[in-house]
């Protein structure tokens, strides 16, 4: 597959990446001249920006018995690819986007970031969290700068760089407000402008989301598309929410419960910008809905057999597809 | 106003009380002073410096025994609560420890040190080490988890993800230890004083005591009670004010 490479989506129009020349020597691709400010996104190549060869993840629960939660997962990301990973709680798409994060390590099998294994965490991959991963105890701005900071970044480049990319999530006004400050789609920004100031090629995005209210969270998909398109990331988004997967993803994989495996892909060609509720989106989901129904049952019936109640959030994830 | 005006009615009537049971003199003045008595004390106590130096003398030893204690207290509870043989092992010890009043280490303190202040500044660190040691493993445990990963997803480790992560994130959870343990350095510094020529405030009081002199006594008393609640509510109500404005805790009433 990587034999007929020919070339990587350009990336970083925005900044002087230190990476772009070391991934000129990759052996694996050229890459071609930069496309500043490209608006037309080049189709995604054949690269695999993050490959997860044979994945598998158990771990011993109190009782002792062990527990399989990921199950031989290969999955290829390419460079530039937005993709969405979707399933039932319980399947292990978070922990998927740990393990590509270096936070976890899996029992067997490899997480591939261009080429090299993953061997702990790097500022190369950074995860976006639900909720609550931002630092209550810094302004937002000193939030953006954290990354940059621990890499030891002079100070006058960071606050630069940090004016700019809050600019992008339009907090520009807030740079010295606290995080309990601000509202939950606030927050979520400030997430992204955190991550993106790290300038990771490949974002991770453990529904970054999910706890947002509807107008807030279409607002977020239109701003993150746009810098998506913008800074040609790699993302990685796990949602619980189908038509949320299809409104972003070039792809969409769907996992099992309980081992997490690769159940299907679905390839999503609609034209861009999508929106939550165009029919065609509406479409695309529920055939994708269907197979993920058969794996939110399977859950539900688990719960049931362990004498568990089930919790409302499978309840929603239920609801909340439609 | 009216918070002021309880207040003032309160310690109208505390010193009404006072100044009428030392008027009816149903004891001599030398066991139970007069405010005034009291007051002339702490006057000449500050003309003659007394009281300044063994302010100064306390002040120095307390910051430097709970500075240590600290600095240990933090690692040794980060120790415990990050790993789990030392949690089940040096866990249960340091519970029991701590119902042991610090001044009990002054004999073998003595011993290892001699009559100076390093054996008085281990008495201190004793007292207080424990409180920020339980406080420090406590609030690592419920501080959650997603501040350390996400520090570590933004590249930092060892030291930096200490300092600039868990230490900041653990703070609302081990402010109130902080608070103990200097309260538990404090008693001891002054336990610890009373019974050493050691020119601090527990020496004073003592000399009040040697010359029969009970409103000096008391006059120390005051001062021990005051420089205490000052630190308190300066430092630690400061501390505590910080931790509020920055992550929107409700306020501690």
């Amino acid at each position: 597959m990587s034999a007929n490479v020919q070339r990587i989506p350009q990336q970083f129009p925005d900044t002087a990446d230190p990476r772009v020349p070391a991934r000129s020597s990759d052996p694996r691709g050229k890459v071609g001249p930069v496309a500043v400010g490209h608006s037309v996104r080049p189709a995604s190549s054949g690269v695999s920006k993050v490959g997860l060869s044979d994945i598998c993840l158990s771990y011993r629960t109190q009782s002792g018995e062990r527990l399989l939660a990921l199950d031989h997962i290969n999955l290829q990301v390419r460079a530039g690819e937005f993709l969405c990973i979707v399933g039932p709680s319980g399947c292990g798409k978070s922990t998927l986007l740990h393990l590509v994060a270096g936070l976890h390590q899996q029992t067997s099998g490899q997480v591939l970031v261009d080429g090299r294994p993953v061997e702990g965490p790097g500022t190369d991959r950074i995860l976006i969290f639900q909720e609550h991963g931002l630092f209550p105890w810094l302004t937002v701005a000193e939030n953006v700068e954290f990354g940059m900071k621990m890499k030891g970044i002079p100070k006058a480049e960071r606050q630069e760089k940090t004016r700019h990319y809050l600019r992008l999530v339009h907090l520009g006004k807030f740079e010295k407000s606290y995080i309990h400050q601000l509202s939950g789609g606030m927050r979520q920004r400030v997430a992204i402008a955190r991550a993106l100031a790290a300038e990771p090629d490949v974002m991770l995005m453990d529904e970054p989301f999910a706890a947002l209210d509807a107008q807030t969270r279409d607002l977020l998909h239109d701003e993150l598309e746009k810098i998506w398109s913008e800074t040609g990331r790699t993302i990685i988004f796990v949602t619980h929410n189908v038509r949320e997967a299809i409104r972003l993803g070039d792809r969409v994989v769907l996992l099992t419960f309980r081992p997490g495996r690769v159940k299907s892909e679905f390839p999503v060609s609609l034209p861009r910008p999508r929106h939550l509720e165009d029919p065609a989106v509406a479409g695309a989901a529920r055939e994708i809905l269907d197979e993920l129904r058969e794996e939110i049952n399977r859950s539900l019936e688990a719960e049931y057999e362990q004498g568990t109640k089930p919790h409302i959030k499978t309840g929603n994830e239920g609801r909340a597809q439609l | 106003m009216k918070r002021v005006a309880r207040f003032v009615v309160f310690y109208a009537a505390l010193f009404g009380l006072w100044t009428l049971l030392a008027e009816l003199k149903i004891w001599p003045p030398y066991l139970f002073p007069t405010p005034w008595g009291v007051a002339e004390s702490l006057y000449a106590g500050f003309q003659d410096h007394t009281y300044w130096i063994a302010i100064r003398v306390s002040m120095q030893r307390v910051l430097i025994g709970y500075g240590i204690s600290v600095v240990l207290g933090m690692i040794l509870g980060l120790g415990v609560a990050s790993n789990k043989f030392l949690e089940e092992t040096m866990g249960g010890l340091l519970v029991s420890l701590q119902s042991l009043p610090s001044i009990c280490w002054w004999p073998l303190a003595l011993l290892w040190f001699g009559l100076n202040q390093n054996a008085i500044l281990f008495v201190v660190i004793m007292g207080s080490l424990l409180s920020v040691t339980l406080a420090m493993e406590d609030g690592r445990k419920q501080m959650p988890k997603i501040f350390g990963q996400a520090g570590r997803n933004l590249g930092a480790k060892g030291f930096k993800l200490f300092w600039y992560v868990l230490l900041p994130a653990s703070l609302p959870f081990i402010v109130s230890g902080l608070k103990q343990g200097w309260a538990f350095a404090w008693r001891s510094l002054i336990t610890a004083e009373m019974l050493y020529l050691s020119l601090g405030l527990g020496q004073v009081l003592m000399m009040g005591r040697d010359l029969n002199d009970m409103s000096a006594v008391i006059a120390v008393m005051l001062l021990i009670i005051a420089l205490g609640y000052i630190v308190d509510g300066v430092v630690f109500k400061g501390m505590e004010r910080r931790l509020q404005n920055k992550w929107g805790l409700a306020p501690v009433s």
